[in-house]
């Protein structure tokens, strides 16, 4: 009896103590299916995670027009924003799965079609994150349609050719790249095998003994004033790169001494510097420059066309909101729905003002 | 070349012998007494009313020396400001030159580029939360941790949903580690393109990450040990970045982090929840992150299909290409900086290893003729940034300085040339060559290449 007790009291403690163990209770709980399907929309080579649609080069040609083209060029070949998407193969190219341009650096400009191997990956990328500014807004039937129209343009599937999940397998057979892939090299694991063995050789080691590439003295100032992005005290300074290089110590050492190293001739004021920056964090520098016409008009051109113009202010921040096409070329200015109202008439306000 | 520095610096003579040798070698002796106390509290005031007079007065005294210390500055004359002035601190006004930087004409758009950490500036290994370096693909947001969700789907048994309530509640890891990105180095395949070691290193950052092991959750979701082969890391951005993981190195030392150096992680750099992957591209480090998909096949996302993928001079992609190799740059003095004068400097960089530990540093200053072992300062762990100093003093001749690392798997950093034998020129991911900087007669550093 006496003992029976000791054992109860005994299992009673190790049924505590294992509340400690592996078992993490009462922390998350199980997913429902619609939120899985919510999210879980990656798609596969192997197809798996498409769901099922269709589109045709036609509608597509439309969609492209309106959301992508501005970024992308109308044929995809565009090189403002991002880099190509269509262009550098060739018919032996989508025969052979191996795009010829990509040996020994015939094409320097890859573009993304020369690259891709898996038509997956266009689906699931085009689906989860197009358009730029409004990822996942595109229907499922829109993803197969833009998909096609891209196709089309690469000249991989014809005019009429209605892209389904029943026959995006038979088109994956024709990507030009698909066999441009491989697995055979060391640096996909921690164990991988290193492509250089090199050696550590301590004195009289072998050299070239001459430099072959040098930061070209015409560059120098390319990435701002180096001084200017180093400390102003400490075991160095930075190099003041709007100066030609000094060609003696002494004249380095009393530009040194005789530099202020301060921010303060900044050419650009703080006032404008915050409106570039939100300029900038609204994403419209990409498309517009302060000074100079990018892809779309500079803010300079914009307040010269507006100068006397009373209702320019509301109509501008109305095109910022929602998009406009015609005014300044053939280049449309997709709907910009992340700038709130606040900060787009703020932009449009300073603007107009002129820079 | 080391340790036979001549001189430590240029002192110049202070000002603070007001009172004469002998006396202040009898006070040492015997000690004060009340006549001498008399004595100093004079000499004390006359210095004082110098002081007070400025630096002519001091010159007039026949004292010489820095007017930064005889003449005492407002910081030591005045209040100052009271705690929690700053209650979440910034750094000093004077560190305004060191921060995160664009490289001009790299991309187009700045929600889809990079900013550069000022690894000119830095020291020791932790890298300032606020200068770690940025890359996003699609812009970033500051995201409601309260709304913040994170999925296990896929190959497991009890597929789940967890709060930020429930992933901090479970046991946590707190470890350093470096994150590189795979194109850090991209633009200095083919020729030298960029000016300081911000722009042709600064991809590179280093953390103490905390949350919890990616296993843990795995675990708890009972994922199918059989058919599992890889995972699938998710963003909750507009990209909705995805990186596929094998299984073997998720269930290693990934981590599902929240924390970093201390706080939360940034919102830059994934705030409240990323990715943790050591030793591998920083792409991998999925911020934002929303889900894990346990699957049996890789998923060729767009960041593994048509970016991030390495280009061979046979014309074939490497795919999946993810450890970034031993790796090491000398920091100070660099490119774009300048010596002060003939005389000691320490120089000092950086050593890391997707592979493991750093077991060695050399420093040449002849371009790689003759090389000498550097000093490791501690801490030095696996898959983390190792600091590495060694002494020199220049004597005013021109040299090419360059850090060599080699990790504990013995592998050694090689030179360009060595990766260009493979590789060719136009690889653009994960060039860990030998870096040179060739430093003038006219103490100025540049950005070259040698071998």
């Amino acid at each position: 009896m006496f003992k029976r007790i000791d054992l109860l009291i005994i299992l009673i403690m190790l049924a505590t103590s294992s509340a400690y163990a592996a078992q993490y209770k009462n922390i998350g709980r199980t997913a429902t299916e619609d939120e899985i399907a919510s999210w879980d929309i990656d798609v596969r080579p192997d197809f798996k995670g498409l769901p099922a649609g269709e589109g045709s080069v036609e509608d597509g040609e439309v969609i492209w027009e309106a959301k992508c083209a501005s970024c992308h060029g109308t044929f995809g070949e565009s090189n403002e924003v991002f880099t190509p998407i269509i262009g550098g193969i060739t018919e032996a190219d989508i025969a052979s799965g191996h795009v010829a341009g990509l040996v020994g650096n015939k094409q320097p400009q890859k573009t993304t079609i020369m690259k891709v191997a898996t038509l997956s990956t266009l689906w699931d990328y085009i689906h989860r994150a197009m358009p730029w500014t409004a990822p996942k807004s595109l229907s499922k039937n829109e993803v197969f349609a833009v998909t096609a129209y891209l196709l089309n343009l690469a000249r991989i599937i014809p005019d009429d050719f209605v892209l389904t999940d029943k026959n995006i397998q038979d088109v994956q057979k024709l990507m030009p790249n698909r066999n441009g892939m491989t697995l055979e090299h060391g640096l996909r694991t921690v164990n991988g095998k290193p492509d250089v063995k090199s050696k550590a050789c301590m004195q009289n080691c072998e050299t070239l003994d001459r430099i072959t590439s040098v930061f070209p003295d015409s560059a120098r100032n390319s990435h701002g004033n180096i001084q200017l992005q180093n400390r102003t005290f400490g075991a160095v300074r930075g190099v003041d790169t709007s100066l030609p290089a000094a060609t003696t110590l002494e004249e380095s050492i009393s530009r040194y001494k005789n530099s202020s190293l301060s921010n303060e001739n900044d050419a650009v004021s703080s006032a404008e510097l915050e409106m570039q920056t939100l300029a900038k964090n609204n994403n419209c520098l990409g498309c517009h420059g302060v000074k100079e016409k990018l892809i779309g008009p500079g803010f300079n051109e914009i307040a010269a066309k507006y100068k006397t113009d009373k209702n320019a202010n509301t109509m501008l921040v109305k095109r910022v909101k929602q998009g406009t096409s015609g005014n300044w070329g053939d280049m449309a200015m997709p709907p910009q729905t992340s700038v709130s109202d606040a900060d787009a008439k703020t932009l449009v306000n300073w603007i107009l003002k002129g820079n | 070349m080391v340790d036979d520095f001549n001189k430590i610096g240029r002192i110049l003579p202070a000002p603070e012998n007001f009172l004469d040798a002998e006396l202040t070698r009898e006070i040492t002796n015997n000690g004060l007494n009340l006549e001498r106390r008399g004595f100093l509290l004079k000499s004390f005031m006359a210095a004082s009313a110098a002081l007070a007079g400025g630096v002519a007065l001091t010159a007039k005294a026949g004292v010489t020396g820095d007017p930064n210390i005889l003449s005492l500055p407002a910081h030591s004359k005045t209040l100052g400001k009271p705690v929690a002035a700053n209650p979440y601190g910034v750094p000093s006004k004077y560190e305004a030159n060191l921060m995160r930087r664009e490289s001009p004409g790299l991309t187009r758009v700045s929600a889809a580029s990079v900013s550069f950490a000022p690894l000119q500036g830095l020291f020791g290994i932790i890298t300032p939360s606020g200068l770690h370096f940025e890359r996003h693909h699609q812009g970033w947001h500051d995201i409601d941790p309260t709304t913040h969700r994170f999925m296990i789907n896929g190959l497991v048994k009890n597929p789940k949903i967890y709060t930020m309530d429930d992933l901090m509640r479970l046991p946590s890891v707190s470890r350093m580690h470096f994150i590189e990105c795979g194109a850090n180095t991209a633009m200095e395949w083919g020729n030298v393109a960029v000016p300081t070691v911000q722009y042709t290193h600064g991809m590179l950052s280093c953390s103490e990450f905390t949350g919890v092991p990616l296993s843990v959750l795995l675990d708890d979701c009972g994922y199918d040990k059989k058919s599992a082969k890889f995972v699938l890391a998710e963003g909750s951005d507009g990209s909705s970045m995805t990186r596929t993981i094998p299984i073997d190195q998720a269930l290693d030392d990934v981590i599902v982090a929240w924390g970093m150096n201390g706080e939360m992680l940034r919102p830059e750099n994934g705030y409240p929840l990323r990715l943790v992957v050591p030793g591998v591209q920083g792409v991998s480090w999925v911020k934002w992150l929303r889900r894990i998909e346990v699957g049996d096949k890789p998923y060729a996302t767009k960041d593994e299909a048509v970016h991030y993928i390495d280009l061979m001079p046979d014309g074939q992609y490497r795919q999946y290409t993810s450890i970034q190799e031993c790796k090491s740059v000398i920091t100070s003095p660099s490119a774009g900086q300048m010596l002060l004068d003939k005389g000691f400097y320490n120089i000092t960089g950086l050593a890391w290893s997707g592979r493991g530990k750093v077991k060695r540093v050399d420093v040449s200053v002849d371009g790689g003729k003759n090389w000498k072992t550097a000093r490791l300062e501690s801490p030095i762990l696996p898959k983390c940034l190792t600091r590495f100093n060694i002494n020199w003093v220049w004597d005013g001749s021109p040299a090419i300085l360059q850090s060599r690392a080699i990790d504990e798997t013995g592998y050694v950093q090689p030179k360009i040339n060595e990766l260009r034998e493979v590789r060719g020129t136009r690889s653009v991911y994960h060039n860990n060559a030998i870096q040179s900087w060739k430093l003038t007669a006219s103490g100025e550093l540049t950005n070259v290449q040698t071998y």
